[in-house]
C-alpha cells in the first residue's frame, strides 16, 4: 500500500515538474510571439512606475517597460545560463568521474582530493571569486558557474562506475577484446545515465537560481539585458512606491526552481527507487 | 577520540594549503591591472615610472610561486596583506566584520534547528497527514525560492506594510533588526532540515531495535525519544554540518540585501572595487569557518555516536 502512494507520489512529482518546465521552456523559445511589449526598447518615462492593470499586466519599471514582456524574455536567459552551464558541469563531472572510478589508482586520488577540496568551497564564494578576476557581465556568468559545480557530478560517476566496473557485463566487453575508452563510453555510461540524469536537472535548477543571484548582486547581466536576477537588483528602493516590482520576477525565479527541482525529484524516484529515501 | 581528533586536525592543514593555492592562483591570474586600477593609474594614463612604482609597491613585480610563498608566509602569521584601496590591514578590516556574520548565521542556523528538525520529526510520525503534506510542501519550496526574493517579500509585508521591524541595516546590535535577515537565510535551511529529518526518521522506524522496543511493551513517547529522535539525530547532524557552510556563503546575498555590514557584504562592495587582497581575505574567513564548522561536526559525531571508534 505504503508503496504504491509513494510511486504515485513520485510520478505526481515528475508530472508536475516535467508540466512547469515544459511551460517555461515554451516561454523562453515563443518569447517573441508571446511578449505585448519590447523588453528593452519600449521605455516611456511618462508611464513609469505603473501598478498592475489590463494595459500592463505585471505593470512597469522605473523606465516605464513593461515588466511581463521582461520576464518572458528573462526566462531564455535564465534557462540558457542554467542549461549552458550544468552541461559544461555534466560533462566535466562525468569525465573525471568516469575516468577515476575506471582507471583507479594515483589518477583516483588526484581527482577524489580536488572533489574534495571544491566542496569544502561553498559555491557562491567560489563563483563570487571568479567574477571578481573576470569582471562583471553574462559571458563570465557561464564560465564562473560553468566550472565550479562538476563535484557532484564527478562524485556520484565515480560511484556507480565503481559499482559496475565488476559486473558482468564489463567483464564480458573485456573477454570480447574491448579497450579501455570504449568501454567506459559504450558499455558503462549508457547503464549510469539515470542518476547523472538526475543530479544534472537538479544542477540546473541550481545554476538558474546562482545566476539570479550574481545578477542581483549587479555582476551578472547588465541593463538594459531583461534577467530576473538583475531585474531586483535595484528593486529594494522602488520597495515603498512600487512594490510590484519585487513580485514578478523573483515568482518567475520561484516557479521555474521549484519545477525543475520537482522534476529531479521526480526522476530520482522514478529511475531510483532504493536510493529515494537515503540522499537528502 | 583524543587520538582521532589529532588526526582530523592534521588533514585540515593540507586542505587549507590546497584551497589557499586555488584561490591565490585564481585571484592573482591577472598580473597587477587590478592593483593598478585600484590606485588610479587609469587616471593618470597609465605613467609608465607610476605602474612600475605601483607594480613594485605591492610586489607585484615578483614571480607568482615567491608572491605565494610571501602569501602563505604572511598567511602563517595572521598577517593578510594589505587593501590596494585604502592601505589598510585586511586582517583587521575584515575581522570588523566577523562578528556580525557570524551572529547572522547563528540566528539563522537556531531557526532552522528549532523549526526544521521537530517538523521533518512530526512529520514522518504522522506519514500521510495534513502537517506532513503541508511541511513537505514548504519544504520543496524554501529549497526553491530565491533568497533575496523571499527577503524582499518580507521586507515589503513586515517592514513597509505592517512597519513592525526595521527594513534593514544593523542598528545598534540588538535583535529587531536581525529577524529579518535571520529568517530570510534560515528558511532554505529550516527547509532541508526538515526533509533530512523527515527522511532519517522514517528510515530509522524501519530498524530491528525499534520493533524490539516496541515488542518489549515501552511507551510510544519513549521508543520515540530515545530511540528514533537520538538517532535520526546523528544522521540530521552530517547534513546540519554540511549545510551550515552553503549557508554561510548565502550570508552574501542576504547581507548585501539587508545592508548588514558581515563579511558578505565588504566582499561584494570590495569585488566591485577590485580590491583583490580584501576579496581574498573574505574568502579565506569565509571557507575556514565552513572548514571549522565541518571540523567541529565531525567530532561532535564521535562524540554523540557510541558505535564508532577511532
Amino acid at each position: 500500500m505504503n508503496e504504491t502512494l509513494r510511486h504515485i507520489r513520485s510520478c505526481k512529482n515528475l508530472l508536475i515538474g516535467g508540466i512547469i518546465t515544459l511551460v517555461i521552456m515554451g516561454v523562453a523559445v515563443l518569447a517573441p510571439f508571446l511578449a505585448p511589449y519590447d523588453p528593452i526598447n519600449q521605455a516611456d518615462l511618462l508611464r513609469s512606475e505603473e501598478p498592475p492593470s489590463y494595459t500592463f499586466l505585471f505593470g512597469t519599471d522605473i523606465q516605464g517597460r513593461d515588466i511581463l514582456s521582461r520576464v518572458i524574455y528573462g526566462a531564455r536567459i535564465s534557462l540558457s545560463i542554467g542549461l549552458i552551464a550544468q552541461c559544461m558541469n555534466s560533462l566535466i563531472g562525468v569525465l573525471l568521474g568516469l575516468t577515476a572510478g575506471f582507471l583507479g589508482r594515483w589518477w583516483d586520488d588526484l581527482i577524489m582530493g580536488l572533489t574534495n577540496v571544491m566542496l569544502s568551497i561553498p559555491a557562491l564564494v567560489l563563483a563570487l571569486a571568479i567574477m571578481a578576476v573576470l569582471g562583471p557581465g553574462l559571458f563570465n556568468v557561464f564560465l564562473a558557474l560553468g566550472f565550479t559545480n562538476w563535484s557532484f557530478s564527478c562524485r556520484i560517476t565515480r560511484s556507480q562506475v565503481l559499482a559496475a566496473r565488476s559486473l558482468d557485463y564489463v567483464t564480458a566487453a573485456r573477454a570480447i577484446g574491448y579497450g579501455r575508452v570504449r568501454i567506459m563510453l559504450t558499455q558503462i555510461l549508457p547503464n549510469i545515465m539515470g542518476p547523472i540524469l538526475v543530479v544534472a536537472t537538479l544542477g540546473v535548477a541550481y545554476a538558474i537560481l546562482m545566476e539570479a543571484s550574481l545578477s542581483f548582486l549587479g555582476l551578472g547581466a547588465q541593463p538594459p539585458t531583461p534577467s530576473w536576477g538583475g531585474m531586483l537588483s535595484t528593486a529594494r528602493e522602488q520597495l515603498f512606491t512600487a512594490p510590484w516590482i519585487s513580485i514578478f520576477p523573483g515568482l518567475a525565479i520561484f516557479v521555474t526552481v521549484l519545477g525543475l527541482n520537482l522534476l529531479g525529484d521526480g526522476l530520482r524516484d522514478v529511475l531510483d527507487p532504493h536510493t529515494t529515501r537515503r540522499r537528502r | 577520540m583524543v587520538a582521532f581528533a589529532f588526526r582530523r586536525l592534521l588533514q585540515f592543514i593540507p586542505t587549507v594549503l590546497a584551497i589557499s593555492l586555488i584561490m591565490f592562483v585564481l585571484l592573482n591570474v591577472l598580473p597587477g591591472n587590478a592593483a593598478l586600477m585600484a590606485a588610479g593609474a587609469q587616471d593618470r594614463g597609465m605613467d609608465a615610472k607610476y605602474v612600475e612604482q605601483m607594480l613594485k609597491r605591492w610586489d607585484l613585480d615578483k614571480p607568482l610561486y615567491i608572491r605565494y610563498l610571501n602569501f602563505i608566509e604572511n598567511l602563517a602569521r595572521g598577517n593578510l596583506g594589505r587593501s590596494f584601496l585604502r592601505g589598510e590591514n585586511v586582517g583587521a578590516l575584515v575581522l570588523a566584520r566577523l562578528w556580525p556574520t557570524l551572529r547572522l548565521a547563528l540566528a539563522a542556523m537556531l531557526i532552522a534547528v528549532g523549526l526544521g528538525i521537530p517538523l521533518g520529526f512530526l512529520s514522518a510520525l504522522r506519514q500521510g497527514s495534513w502537517l506532513d503534506a503541508l511541511s513537505m510542501i514548504g519544504a520543496v519550496s524554501g529549497v526553491s525560492v530565491p533568497q533575496f526574493w523571499l527577503g524582499l517579500l518580507l521586507m515589503f509585508f513586515v517592514s513597509v506594510r505592517l512597519e513592525l521591524l526595521p527594513t534593514s541595516g544593523y542598528g545598534e546590535g540588538g535583535l529587531a533588526h536581525l529577524v529579518l535577515p535571520a529568517l530570510t537565510l534560515g528558511a532554505g535551511y529550516t527547509a532541508l532540515l526538515a526533509r533530512t529529518t523527515r527522511a532519517a526518521v522514517l528510515e530509522i522506524l524501519k530498524a530491528d531495535y525499534v520493533r524490539t522496543a516496541e515488542a518489549k511493551g515501552l511507551p510510544r513517547l519513549a521508543i520515540n525519544a530515545k530511540h528514533v529522535f537520538r538517532n535520526a539525530l546523528i544522521l540530521v547532524l552530517t547534513t546540519a554540518g554540511l549545510q551550515f557552510g552553503s549557508m554561510i556563503g548565502q550570508t552574501v546575498i542576504v547581507e548585501k540585501l539587508f545592508s548588514w555590514p558581515g563579511i558578505g557584504s565588504l566582499l561584494v562592495d570590495t569585488i566591485f572595487q577590485r580590491d583583490i587582497p580584501v576579496v581574498q581575505g573574505c574568502v579565506l574567513l569565509i571557507i575556514l569557518i565552513f572548514l571549522v564548522v565541518n571540523l567541529a561536526v565531525d567530532l561532535l559525531y564521535a562524540l554523540i555516536d557510541p558505535r564508532i571508534e577511532y
